[in-house]
């Protein structure tokens, strides 16, 4: 979210020295042994490269390349070919899919589109712990499809459990390196990781296998055919991921007609939105109510569009309460015109409640980060947030909620820690 | 039914009695089949598994790329049918469309669906068996022999389907068959013949892990479909949110309510008359909408003005496209979005603002945006003039094209306007006293060019 967080965090740097790793020892032993059936790897591998080309990006800022994870699990869930046994290591198929990924991001190299190392290592990981749980099933399971009474019932369930339980631990890595660099709860985190992995997940881990069993049958032509399913998923994602992202966008840009107009203070919007969230973080929200939040804060002065003249320096906190509330209910007004955003438009109408009214979370926030942008502004000031805080904390219980407040004051606190650095 | 003329009816009753007679046929040769024991029970699950699948993908229309079809994945499951079982299995699995639980859909419908199902699954089963194509489970080996017929039965089964129904939308709405889209055809068949290579997958796959196949290839269809709805919900919400935030920006002038939603329905009306893909269309119509975001920078006192402007304050109204861009600069448009809003006051003849932009230099959009702007301006209720009727209005057009409008957007609107009447907003009433003063220029007239006078 914010930038000042851009840097990568102790956790990231793990995991891709983790991934860097298992990626050299994958590639090296492969180097020594050499490589078994190389006309499979190489075709699986460029399926792998072909998924990292079109990797995409969801919502969150999540990066994913489902298409490469499909042909990564495949390859790994490979028996055989044309009912040509397969043993290629767990080793080999690291190497593969390192190779692959890596080959996949040159081209976005080339046009100026840095890799996201940490989610790359995370998708090599995956795969590699995947590989180092299967493979070595595979020549007893390959038996089981043979022989006298061959049954592939066994093979699909061990790939169903195995792949579950990697998707599983990959959120869990997920979880664990968002709450540490988005400062969120690891609880909500994983409830949040569950929820956007679950239909990719399903999705990957049902071609995956599909192309595991169709190389039984078929030869490797038919890797083409049935990476298809997957294909249409991914036109799926990229549109839905597309239209999130410009959806925010649109939204944190036209909050800012009310600084062209001269209403607020520049940048006012944008920076009550960041500190609304990192505040909805600190008290446990999950995504989908962080994204109302970030909404209904970048629209919570919308409603002054409609005053005739502009309140001298935008600051409603400084404004009576009347007019606070009049601009409040204006501003419910124009976000109930969308007819979609009707929560979004009660909590900027509630953002003004006494908290006698008891006013939804997300109003309780907005009115403590708008109260403190108000009086301190763009400033980076110490004293001068620290009076700002003094001032909100003597109107705590009665204006402003008291959770709200310390969970500001958290939030300030490391951003004071950010700027000295 | 009442409503559906003559020619409708009896094409109707012919298909359903057609459907009946397959399907009669069909459940005698394999009534036949099962006494002497050909058909073993494991067929009699086959048929079960797949009408089933085929029941529950036909239940659930997926809207993919082509908004005026709603495209099933029922294909896959009948394609499939083909191979496992034959003409007369297919033939059976495809009149299971009846029973399909989408809500409010009436009976004559259901039996035409079934009864065109039960048709075209038979004659692609009849040519899959004249090309040689083995009925049954695919053996592991032979998959390749089984491509050449399975795409031949593609081939008949999908533009069967497509013509029986077309005829039928044809005869009961009298929408002639050039009118239902031919833009999205390629598309269209495209994602049929997708389909049809997910019903040769899960045949292929049969052998392997018998129904299981088929769960393998529709999960990652059906979590499509959930993204694809995602989209769409997010698409309908965005497309709101943005007009609901432009007029919020309008509502401090009070006559020019709605100016943004009608610029960007002109915007698209010329945009769709020369011919624009559906991207362009989408970018152009956001463009319209936010082309005036800017005139918020304007400060009000100088739209409320009367008489001429010093030069000041003319260059302030100049630099409201700029704003805009400024504004939205953050949003993931096509580039040719921005320029839209950048330069949709420039001027054919390049005495317009900011940039002094002439003829071909304009960029497209904003030649478009120019036209649409000026129309809806002309034909709404200013304070200082009431609304022209279209007619002036396009003549108006008219006699500015080459000076102050590309000729070409010109004629491309008035031949829009032709089979598109235009709905010119209602007449707004003089504002209550206690309004807000209103704006007594507009600076999107072309009728009323702002005077500057020279500085001191």
């Amino acid at each position: 979210m914010s930038r000042a967080f851009q840097g990568l965090d102790s956790g990231q740097l793990l995991l891709i020295c983790a991934a860097g790793l298992v990626a050299v020892a994958g590639v090296a032993h492969t180097a020594a042994t050499g490589l078994d059936h190389p006309e499979i790897a190489v075709g699986f591998g460029a399926l792998i490269a072909v998924g990292e080309l079109a990797r995409l990006t969801m919502p969150g800022n999540r990066e994913v390349a489902p298409i490469g994870a499909a042909a990564a699990l495949g390859y790994t869930l490979l028996l055989d070919l044309s009912q040509d046994q397969l043993r290629h290591s767990a080793l080999q198929v690291v190497a593969v899919i390192a190779v692959g990924m890596i080959a996949g991001a040159l081209p976005h190299l080339a046009v100026g589109r840095p890799p996201r190392l940490d989610a790359m290592a995370r998708r090599l990981l995956t795969g590699a712990l995947l590989a180092f749980a299967f493979r070595p099933l595979a020549d007893p399971l390959f038996r089981l499809t043979q022989g006298p009474d061959p049954t592939w019932w066994p093979a699909l369930a061990v790939m169903v459990v195995l792949i579950a339980v990697t998707l599983l631990v990959d959120v869990l890595i997920a979880a664990l390196l968002r709450a540490e660099q988005v400062r969120t709860a690891f609880r909500v985190a994983v409830r949040d990781e569950l929820n956007m992995a679950f239909p990719l997940g399903a999705a990957v881990a049902a071609s995956g296998v599909l192309l595991a069993l169709a190389t039984h049958s078929m030869d490797l032509v038919a890797l083409l055919v049935f990476a298809a399913p997957l294909l249409v998923t991914q036109v799926a994602f990229r549109k839905y991921a597309g239209i999130r992202a410009t959806y925010l966008q649109t939204v944190r840009a036209l909050s800012r007609v009310t600084e062209v107009g001269g209403y607020v203070e520049p940048g006012h919007s944008r920076r009550v939105s960041r500190l609304a969230v990192a505040i909805g973080r600190e008290l446990g929200m999950a995504e989908p109510e962080l994204l109302e939040l970030e909404y209904a804060a970048l629209m919570h002065d919308i409603g002054q569009l409609s005053l005739r003249d502009p309140i001298p320096g935008g600051a409603t906190v400084l404004a009576d309460p009347e007019q606070a509330r009049r601009i409040a209910e204006l501003g419910a007004e124009v976000i109930k015109q969308t007819g979609v955003l009707d929560r979004v438009a009660d909590v900027v109408r509630r953002q003004c409640d006494p908290i006698s009214d008891d006013p939804p979370l997300s109003s309780r926030i907005i009115k403590v980060a708008n109260a403190y942008d108000d009086l301190v502004g763009g400033s980076t000031d110490r004293d001068r947030a620290g009076a700002a805080l003094e001032r909100i904390r003597l109107a705590a219980g009665s204006a402003y909620d008291p959770a709200a407040i310390e969970a500001l004051s958290r939030v300030i606190d490391r951003l004071a820690a950010v700027h000295r650095l | 039914m009442r409503e559906l003329s003559w020619p409708a009816r009896v094409y109707l009753v012919t298909v359903i009695a057609l459907g009946a007679g397959v399907i009669a046929h069909s459940v005698t040769t394999l009534g036949q089949a099962v006494a002497p024991g050909r058909l073993g029970t494991e067929e009699l699950g086959t048929l079960l598994v797949l009408a089933l699948l085929f029941l529950v993908c036909e239940s659930m229309p997926t809207l993919l790329n082509v908004e005026q079809f709603a495209v099933s994945v029922s294909f896959s499951a009948a394609l499939a049918a083909v191979v496992l079982l034959g003409p007369e299995g297919t033939a059976l699995v495809g009149f299971t469309a009846v029973l399909s639980v989408r809500p409010g859909l009436p009976l004559v419908k259901r039996l035409f669906n079934g009864a065109q199902f039960a048709i075209c699954g038979h004659a692609a089963g009849w040519v899959y068996v004249q090309l040689g194509g083995r009925i049954g489970v695919p053996e592991v080996h032979a998959f390749d022999d089984l491509i050449g017929p399975y795409v031949a039965a593609t081939a008949v089964f999908v533009p069967l389907n497509i013509l029986l129904t077309l005829t039928m939308i044809r005869l009961a709405t009298g929408v002639r068959a050039v009118e239902v889209p031919m833009r999205g055809l390629a598309q269209f068949l495209l994602s049929y013949l997708g389909y049809g290579t997910f019903g040769l997958l899960v045949a292929g796959l049969w052998a392997t892990v018998q129904s299981i196949s088929a769960v393998l290839v529709l999960v990652p269809l059906f979590v499509a479909r959930w993204a694809f709805g995602q989209y769409h919900a997010q698409q309908r919400s965005y497309d709101a949110t943005i007009a609901a935030l432009c007029q919020a920006v309008e509502t401090k002038d009070y006559y020019t309510r709605g100016h943004c939603t009608r610029v960007s329905a002109a915007s698209s009306m010329i945009a769709q008359e020369i011919g624009m893909g559906q991207e362009r269309l989408r970018a152009i119509r956001y463009a319209g909408m936010l082309h005036d975001v800017g005139k918020l920078g304007v400060p009000t006192k100088v739209l409320q003005k009367e008489g001429p402007l010093t030069e000041e304050e003319f260059a302030a109204i100049q630099l409201h496209p700029m704003r805009g861009l400024e504004i939205v600069r953050g949003i993931d448009f096509l580039d040719e979005a921005y320029a839209g809003i950048m330069h949709h006051h420039e001027r054919h003849d390049g005495r317009g603002y900011p940039m002094g932009l002439a003829g071909d230099e304009i960029p497209e959009f904003a030649r478009i945006i120019a036209v649409a702007d000026a129309f809806d301006s002309m034909t709404s209720d200013r304070s200082y003039r009431g609304a022209r009727p279209v007619e002036v209005a396009v003549q108006e057009l008219r006699k500015n094209a080459g000076t102050q409008f590309d000729p070409v957007m010109v004629s491309a609107f008035v031949k829009a306007l032709e089979h598109q009447p235009w709905q010119p907003p209602r007449r707004v009433e003089p504002p209550p006293p206690d309004a807000d003063e209103a704006a007594v220029k507009d600076h999107d007239d072309p009728t009323m060019p702002i005077e500057v006078v020279s500085g001191p």
